[in-house]
Formats: C-alpha cells, structure tokens, sequence
C-alpha cells in the first residue's frame, strides 16, 4: 500500500478495475503495490522472469503452468489490468454479488470461470480438451519421478475414463465441470484477499 | 426376573459377545457337562480369587442374581463335586460380557425396522432401553445397582469413542475450519459456561430456584462450567444419521472435541476454589486458572503428537510383524489418552491430536489388512462403548435415590443453555464470518445451535461432584439427566426433521473419485501459487509450506522408504481401485462364473471370430468402456520405444507370482514378501476393473458365449501344461502366442485367403523371424524362465514372442494365464470363495476337454484354418504338455483363439479387425447351429459332449447380462 505505488495508479483505472474484477479499491492498491514490486522492469507489466522470481513458484510443481496462465495467448507481457483479472478468478464468491448486476454477465470469479482456469492450466493446446497426454504431462509434474511412466499412464487412463462421458478419450470442458460436481470448488478454489 | 435373563445368557460363553443369537438356546446342556472336568483347578482359582471376586461384585452388584446361585451351589454339600458353581469366579468378566451382549443385542432389535431408525436416532432408543432395564433392575432388586460409573466412562468408554473418531478424523476438513472450531470451542464454551453459570445464581437470587438448592455463585459456575460443553458422544450419535453437511458436522464436532480442555480446567478450578471456599481464593488463583487452562490445553495437544510420532515411528518397523500393527495402534493411542490424564492434561484433547497427527503415516505403514483390523476393531469398540454410555444414562436416571428435582433450577438450566448457546453461536459466527471463505449462513447457525447436544460427559462430571462440599450435588445430577435427555431426545429426535424442514445441504458419505483426487491436488497447487503471486501468506501458503516440510522431514522419517516413494496419488489410484474391485465382488460374486470371469484381453479375443463385431465393439471400448482397449488406443506406437522398459516391467509381474509359487502360502514370513505381495495386488486390481469393464462392454451375449468357452478352453491348456511344468503360464503363452501372431501377420499381408499351408509356412517364418530376438531377450530378462522350463525347443521363440506382442500389457498380461492357480493366491481372503467357486468351474469344464469348439463355428472353423499352422508348432514343442491327448493340435489352435489378441495390441488389433471383415464371409459360411460339425477334423473329436457346453452357455450368460451393466458403472 506504498503511496509510491498507488499514486501511479489512476482512480478512473481503479475503477474500470473494480468494475470488472469486483476487488474492493483497497485490494487493488495493495494489489498493484504486489504488482509494482514483482515489476522489476518498472515498465508497468510483468514478464515471465518477473514471476519466476517469486522463491515459491520455483518449487510448486504447477508453478510454470500458473505462470502462464497470466499471460494471454502469445504475449509475454501482462499488465496490472491483466494481472487482477487472473487474480479475480479466485476472489470469494459473495452471496451479495449475483443481484448486483445481473447483466453484466458472469462475473470473473463464478464456479465455471474458477474451473476454467483449472482447465487450461491442463489444456496447453488449447482444443478445449485435455488429452490423455496433457493428463499425462500435469500428473507427472504433480508425482515426481517416484512413479514409473506405466503407474502413470494407468492413472491417467483411468481418470480420462471416469470422466470421458462422450467416448472421444479427452475430457471436455463440460466433462471436466461434471466431474467435479461435488467438489466444493468455490471455498476449494478462493483466497482471502486482504481487505 | 433379572436372574432369570441372566441364567439364559450364561448359556453363552462369554468371549463370544457379538452373534450368538442362534446358539443361545442351544447351549444350557453342554455348560452343564462341560464344567465337571475341572472342578480341582477351579477350586483352587475360587479360594485365590474368592476375595477379589467378592471384592469386585461390591461394585458391579449382582447380589440378587447371584444369591439364588450360591444356595443351589451348596445344595452339593460337602465331598467331590461333579457340578460346581463358580459364579464368582467368572462374576466381573460375565457381567461386562452380557451387558455388552445386551448392547448389541438392542442394536440389533432396533435395526429390524427400517423405518423406525430412520425417525428415531438410536441413541434415543438406547437411552429408552436403559430407562426400561434400569426400571426391571429396580422393580426385581429395589435396589439401583447400575451407576453410569464415571472410572468406567471416562477411562474406557470415552476413550474408544474419542480414539475412533480421532483416528478417522478428516484431517484436511479439520484443519480448514480450525479457526471456527477453536472459536467454538474455546470462546463458545466459556461464554456458556459463565453466562449459564451466572444467570442461574442470578435465579437462584431471585428466587425463582428454590431456596433447597444450596449453592452460592462458584457451585454455580461449576456446575454452568460442566453442563455447558457440547458432549461429542451425543454429537456424534445424532449427527452421523442426520448427514448435514460436512462443514458443519465437523465444526459442531470439533468444538465437541476441543472444548474439552475448557471445561476440564473449568471444572477443576471451580472445584478448587468450591473446596477452598470463595473467600479463601485469591487473586493468583484466577490467573493459575487461566495459565493451567493453556497448559492443560497445548500440553494435552503436545502429549497426543507425541505419541503420534512414536506411533509412526513404530509402524515403519512391523514389517514383519504385521501382525501386531493394530495392537500398537490400540495401544499408543489409548496410552496417549492416559498420560494426559495422568498428568490431568486434556485426554480428549491428546487422544485427538494422536489420532489426527498419526493416521497418515500408520495407514501409509502398516499393511492393508491391519488397515481392516483398525478400522473395523475401533468401529466395533466405539460402537459398543456408545451403546454402553446411552444404556447407562437411561439406566442411572432411574436411580432416583440420588435425584433432588427443582423445577425452576431444571427449567431455568434447559432455557438458559439453549439461549446462550444460540446467541454465542450467532455472535461468533457474526465474527467469524469477516474471515471465512464460505461464510456460514443463518441455516447453518440454526442447526449449530440445535446441535449443542450434551451427554454422558457432563453426567460423568457431575456424578463425580463431592457431595460434602457441593451441597446441591443432587439438584445438579438430575437437572443434568434432564439435560442430557432433553438435548439427546428431543433435540436428538427433532433435529432431522428440521434440518429437512430448513433444506440445510446435506452430505453424503462419499468416496472421492480419481478425477477429484488429481484435480483437488491440483487445486491446492494453483492456491498456493496465486496466494504467492498476489504477495499473502494466507492459509494455502502455509498449508503449501507444511506440506513441503511434511515431504521433506517427517514423511521421510515417519514413513517406511518403500511407502514414501511412492506418490499419494498413486495410493489414491489404488485404493480406488480395491475399492471399486471390492464393490464388484460384493455386488456379485457369487455371479463370478467363468463366462464372468472372462480376462481383460479376452474382450479383444472374442473380436477374432466376431469379425463384423471388430469395429462395433472398438467403437464400444471407445466410448470409454474398457481400460485396456483404451490404453491401446490411446497408446499408439510411441510405445514401441518403451518396449525395452516396458518389457522389463512386464518381466518383472511375470516373475512374481512364479516365485511365490514355489513359496509357502501359509508361511509368516509371507510378510516379508511385502512388496510383491502388494504388486500381486496391484495387478489384481487392475485386472479386476479390466474385467469389469469389458463386462460393462458385453452387450452381444455371443461374445460372452465366445468368452466362456474360450476361458475354459483356456483353463484347459492351462490344465495340461500344469502338470509337468513349473511354470505353466510361460508355456501357455508361448502356446497362444505364437499361433496367434503367426496368422495376423500372414492375414495382415495375404489378405483373406488363409490356407493352412500358408499359415504354416507363415508359422515358421515367423518362428525364424523371430528367433534372432530370443537369443538377446532371454538370457537378458528371462534368465530363471529358461532354468525352469522343460520345453526346451519351444523355449526359444515363445517368450519372446509373448513379451514383444504383449510388452505394454505388463501386469495385465499375467493374468490370463494364472487365474487357474495363482489368481487364488493374488485375491483376498474374503474373495476367494467366490474365486475358487468359478475356478472350479473352469476347470470342471476344462475336464472333458474339447468340449468348447462346436457352438462357435468361427472359432472352429478358424481353428481348422489354423489346425496347420499349429501342427509343426506342437511338434516342435513336444515337452510343453500339450500332448494331453486327442486335442494337441486343437489345444494351440485354441489358444490362438484366446490369447493371441489378449487386448492391448494395437497393431494385432488393427490387423485383425481388417482380417475379420476380410474373413467374414468365410466364416458365415461356416456357421451352422453350435453343434454343426466344423470343418476340421478336431472339430469332430471336441463335439463329443456339446450338451455340457450348451448347457453352460445357456446357464452362464442370463446371469451376466442384467449384471453387467449396473455395477460397472464406476
């Protein structure tokens, strides 16, 4: 919440943010102070590198794939807008929300969006389906190298059956939400933002 | 009357506590004879333990039954005598036995009607049981002898019921709500206690309790301090049938849990300072209270985690005392309780983090079957030990000798705990709803408010009060029965109905499927990861952080090497994987008959002769049907290159069984077979769901027809090989595999026309072909197969033939060729009738042995085709056994219509199924009635007894079909 930080942030921007990302004015300053100080380029956008440098990421097993998912397709570059964006996919979904504005579609942070995001952190071709390979790729990065390519696979095909309602040996988007019907995918997948 | 019923149940043995309802009747006479053989030892036990015995009974009190009992003992007078009475003998351990029996006995009365239990939650049944027992006890004896005992309750009974619930604590649920459940329980508990405590001095004051109870502020206090604390027993009792949410049962629960230490301390502060006298306490004693409140608190916790520990720790050594794993189990845990109390720490508190810290690491260790052991033995003993606490309540309450009634102390005590705990949960979760990600809505509030049930602990306490120093110990036991019945009866009873009425999310008992398991992971992953980015150290991070420190010290410490590096996932897989095989049987096992039992790569199998079928029956497996079809058509060629490894692999399953073949089955050193004997397992697993699935697949009751026969055609060859080899399997593929992939690839390259010299000459292509691969994977991979093989010309090509065609099928591989011996040997115990049972039908079937090839013209008539080819392959191997008799050039030809396709070919799949249709119309043409003669000359000899085969292809399929489709839906 450096006055640095938020003085380099335009109220009307705040606003089209809060608008669309439904973060309160000041989790979007404490935000972009975040954002300033991962910003080591000072150009006012992140690069992967600027990611990377988070210790944490380093060793979560999905942190590359999380990384990316910031990023639109085919740019490298991601700006506060773009940034808060990703980060309202796991804003808490509020009771108070849905009758807010009732037209201005799903908000970012809706159960399908929540899923959304999960889904493509798996479909890196971006078909819209995970493959048995891109399973593969996913759980590999989750197990380690303790589990042999055979166990893999046979966990792999498994998790595709279960889930694979049309027989084309991928899982949807729309396989994928029904496979997690029952998961309690709103507290499962928020975080508590800061006030 | 009360002797009476006892007398019949001393017909029982006493060890025997649980089903002996049918033998009941049957035993009086033989407990008559039985006693004669051993009257000089019992004598001799009865002046030993004659004292003790009578000792103890001052307790239990079986005085009225037991009087009737000496008199007719001492009508044998003096002298040697046959029969002898040892009532006291036996006195404590029969009477615990019968109360225990009784116990179940009512469980089981109460569950004879569905719908009653469905109404009335037990506990209010078994509260209802002692009442009645309580009253025949007072009527016979007009003296009250059962006491709910608080030694007994809080030394035995609690301790099973915390233990259990502990242990089976859903830890990731747990420590998501902690923060609600520690505010629950600790803020929760001690706004109730002191605001109950409080108001009823206020009353008392006022005048609305009457002037008898005797009491200033601290006797109230105190006794606000015990009747205040939600009792986890009666939680758990009515909570468990009503399934709210998990959410919410879990916080109700663990406030239950924790608010232990609370009122534990409470309890003994108050009890100091009502001896020491309100006058006598000074100002340090407050601040001692609140000091001894954390220590009795966190030193509880501490003692629980560090039995956890040593329990773990333990578990990673039993690997070859696997006997004993549940023992140490019982016994750690149950020490953990008692240390605490022995240093009057939190027990509840230290038997629950014991339990939560250690269940990881010791179900990680300890074998599946002492998995069972726990779990069922701590179900069985916290079920009893409930049954036992609900009785006991109902019995003491009839004990009113010990009741003092004081209607505006028992009204104001019932308004006031209900009011205050509503209000504290409302302004609580007011608080704690600034803080939560899902906030807990005004329906969840209503239904914690309602669930602060209290119970037997608060008896307990209460009963243990001193009476010289708290006057109105009376008042205060029966305004807690009332409590305890009120809150456990009719909150109890009412609760369900009203969490239907308020339509509060229920929640299901529900195993988490593998898509959820990866995928929550995955969850938790992307959490932590963005809490990292967006720059908080919030709850994900820190469970990330644990979890890395959990992974890199304690599971490497705690857990055995061998568990550690395995993946949680992968244990996830494969206990989902027991689980749905488990389902399986259980749903019908009985219904495992050969046709049923069909082999995973069976399915693929029948597609040989059901060419029009080929490419419906791919499509089927397609649509995600079967696991194995899957891997062949999602694994494509890209597996050629793993064939080395993967062919290591698969030599690696095929060996195992082999050795534990020559093993002793019985031997406890079986135990140290730990990991085979898991990998066994684990192809089990995968097989059975192969199975399954191509079960599920079966919508053409021919290719079941198809399947069954070929089984036991299977079994058949199976059979013969048997006999002079140790290694039966190993020819038996080689047998099938060889034939088999010799007419695919002549089909594959001639097209249609499949004449039997040209198959043969393909038949000795292929085994030259082939022959320079053998040299090199043999003695490579296969070394001990070659040192126990008899055949030694056949040798050569078979295994590597088997291994290349086969080489991804790894595990599943095995599996055709053992179901006849070593499937036994893989299946669990509970399975194996249901094993043994088709097996045996196999191979009653395989007996007359050519009895399969008539009713499948195709099969045959591709067999006749095939009759060729397979000829100089059997004569080749002349020590393979085939030579059983008429049928050794039937019994290849037969095997190549088995195992040759076994599923996960992609290529023989292929192949095939273009070589189908190419065949197709030769083989309608060839398709007469089942018994029409095929063409080749087997063909005649295998018709001999086609009423034994059509008879069990009319028997064996009816049952599969309706069966087939429901349990597989996995």
């Amino acid at each position: 919440m450096g006055s640095r930080a938020s003085s380099l942030l335009r109220e009307e921007d705040i606003e089209e943010i809060k608008k669309e990302t439904g973060f309160s004015h000041s989790q979007i300053t404490r935000l972009y102070s975040r954002f300033h100080s991962l910003d080591k380029g000072e150009n006012g956008a992140l690069s992967r590198e600027d990611f990377q440098r988070i210790p944490e990421l380093a060793i979560n097993p999905l942190g590359d794939r999380i990384i990316n998912a910031f990023f639109p397709e085919g740019e490298d570059q991601v700006n506060f807008r773009g940034f808060m964006r990703t980060l309202a996919h796991f804003r808490p979904v509020e009771d108070n929300e849905k009758n807010k504005d009732p037209d201005a579609g799903e908000p970012l942070n809706s159960r399908n969006n929540k899923l959304l995001f999960a889904f493509r952190l798996y479909d890196l071709d971006r078909d819209d389906k995970i493959s048995r390979d891109e399973l593969l790729q996913v759980l590999r990065m989750m197990v380690g190298v303790n589990i042999s390519d055979e166990q893999l696979g046979s966990i792999a095909d498994r998790t595709i059956q279960e889930a694979d309602a049309n027989g084309d040996m991928c899982i949807s988007f729309s396989e994928f939400i029904k496979a997690l019907e029952k998961v309690d995918v709103e507290q499962k997948m928020s975080i508590r933002f800061l006030h | 009357m009360l002797s009476v019923s006892f007398l019949l149940l001393v017909t029982v043995a006493g060890e025997a506590v649980a089903d002996l309802y049918l033998t009941e009747a049957s035993l009086p006479p033989e407990l008559a004879l039985s006693v004669p053989p051993v009257p000089t030892p019992s004598a001799h036990h009865q002046s030993e333990y004659g004292q003790s015995g009578s000792v103890r009974s001052a307790r239990s009190a079986e005085d009225p039954a037991i009087t009737p009992d000496h008199r007719e003992s001492s009508h044998h007078g003096g002298g040697y005598k046959i029969v002898q009475w040892e009532w006291s003998y036996v006195q404590t351990p029969y009477i615990i036995a019968i109360w225990l029996l009784v116990a179940s006995f009512a469980k089981i009365l109460f569950h004879l009607s569905q719908r009653f239990t469905t109404v009335v939650p037990e506990s209010c049944m078994l509260i209802l049981i002692g009442l009645v027992l309580g009253g025949v006890v007072l009527i016979t004896s007009k003296v009250p002898l059962y006491q709910l005992d608080p030694g007994l309750f809080f030394l035995f009974l609690l301790p099973t019921i915390v233990g259990d619930a502990g242990y089976f604590m859903p830890a990731r649920l747990f420590f998501d709500n902690l923060g609600a459940i520690l505010m629950y329980a600790v803020v929760g508990t001690l706004w109730n206690a002191f605001c109950t405590g409080l108001c009823l001095y206020g009353m008392k004051m006022i005048g609305v309790i009457d002037q008898k109870v005797e009491g200033g502020l601290m006797e109230f206090l105190l006794f606000g301090a015990l009747i205040s604390a939600v009792d986890p027993v009666a939680v758990l009792a009515v909570f468990e049938e009503v399934h709210v949410n998990e959410t919410l049962f879990i916080i109700v629960f663990g406030e239950s849990l924790l608010n232990d230490a609370v009122t534990v301390v409470l309890y003994k502060v108050y009890i100091s300072f009502v001896e020491v006298g309100p006058g006598n306490v000074q100002t340090a004693d407050y601040f001692k209270g609140v000091a001894s409140f954390f220590i009795v608190s966190i030193g509880g916790t501490l003692v629980g985690l560090i039995f956890a520990v040593i329990l773990a720790f333990t578990t990673r050594f039993t690997k070859k005392v696997r006997i004993i794993e549940p023992l140490f189990v019982f016994l750690l845990v149950y020490l953990a309780y008692l240390t605490a109390e022995l240093f009057s720490l939190s027990a509840i508190l230290s038997l629950t983090f014991c339990g939560i810290g250690c269940n990881k690491y010791v179900e990680a260790n300890i074998s599946q079957k002492s998995r069972t052991t726990v779990k069922y033995t701590m179900k069985t003993l916290a079920s009893i030990a409930e049954t036992i606490i609900f009785i006991f309540l109902g019995i003491s309450a009839v004990d009113m000798s010990k009741w003092a009634w004081d209607t505006g102390l028992v009204s104001c005590t019932l308004i006031f705990i209900f009011v205050f705990r509503a209000m504290g949960v409302v302004g609580q979760t007011w608080f704690l709803n600034w803080f939560r990600l899902v906030p807990l809505d005004k329906i969840d509030q209503v239904v914690m408010s309602y669930g602060g049930l209290r119970g037997a602990v608060a008896f307990a306490l209460v009963v243990l009060l001193d009476g010289n120093h708290v006057k109105a110990k009376d008042y205060f036991v029966a305004t807690t029965i009332v409590v305890v019945f009120f809150t456990v009866m009719f909150q109890g009873l009412t609760i369900k109905p009203l969490v239907g009425w308020l339509k509060v999310p229920r929640g299901s008992k529900r195993k988490p499927t593998i898509n959820e398991e990866i995928h929550e992971r995955a969850f938790d992953h992307i959490m932590a990861a963005v809490e990292d980015i967006a720059g908080l150290n919030g709850y994900h991070h820190w469970r990330d952080k644990w979890e890395q420190f959990d992974k890199k010290y304690l599971s490497k410490f705690l857990m055995r090497k061998s568990v550690y590096r395995k993946s949680e996932l992968w244990e996830a897989y494969q206990k989902i994987n027991i689980r749905d095989a488990i389902n399986v049987i259980d749903q019908g096992g009985n219904v495992l008959t050969s046709a049923r039992l069909s082999l995973p790569s069976m399915a693929s199998r029948t597609s040989f002769p059901e060419a029009t079928n080929v490419t419906n029956y791919l499509r089927e497996n397609g649509s995600g049907v079967c696991l194995d079809l899957q891997v062949i058509d999602t694994v494509p060629s890209a597996k050629v290159e793993e064939e080395t490894e993967t062919h290591h692999v698969l030599a690696g399953n095929l060996y195992k069984p082999r050795r534990r073949y020559h093993q002793s089955h019985y031997s406890r050193h079986f135990m140290t077979m730990g990991d085979q004997e898991r990998q066994d397992r684990e192809v089990f697993e995968r097989n059975m769901r192969n199975r399954l699935e191509s079960f599920k697949s079966t919508r053409y009751k021919r290719h079941k027809k198809d399947r069954s026969q070929k089984k036991r055609r299977g079994s058949d060859v199976k059979e013969r090989d048997l006999e002079p080899n140790d290694k039966p399997r190993r020819n038996v593929s080689w047998q099938d595999k060889d034939p088999v992939a010799v007419p695919i690839e002549q089909d594959e390259s001639k097209g249609d026309q499949s004449e039997p010299e040209k198959e043969e000459d393909v038949g000795i292509t292929f085994v030259v072909r082939k022959a320079p691969d053998t040299p090199k994977e043999r003695p490579k991979s296969v070394p001990s197969a070659m040192e126990v093989c008899q055949s030694p010309s056949a040798a050569p090509p078979s295994p590597t033939c088997a291994e290349k065609n086969l080489p991804w099928k790894g595990g599943v591989g095995i599996l055709p060729v053992c179901v006849s011996m070593e499937a036994t040997k893989i299946i669990p115990i509970d399975l194996q009738q249901s094993w043994n049972q088709s097996i045996s039908s196999l191979e009653s079937l395989a007996s007359p042995p050519v009895l399969a090839e008539p009713q499948h013209p195709r099969v045959s008539a591709l067999a006749g085709r095939l009759g060729g080819p397979v000829r100089p392959l059997s004569a080749v191997i002349p020590s393979t056994g085939i030579g059983a008799g008429e049928s050794s050039t039937a019994a290849p030809a037969r095997a190549s219509g088995e195992f040759c396709f076994p599923g996960r070919e992609e290529e023989n799949e292929s192949s095939l199924s273009q070589q189908q249709q190419e065949m197709q119309p030769l083989m309608s043409s060839t398709r007469p009635p089942p018994p029409a003669p095929p063409p080749s000359a087997q063909g005649a000899a295998r018709r001999r007894n086609p009423c034994v085969y059509l008879r069990n292809l009319v028997t064996t399929p009816p049952g599969n079909e309706p069966y087939s489709r429901g349990p597989t839906q996995l």
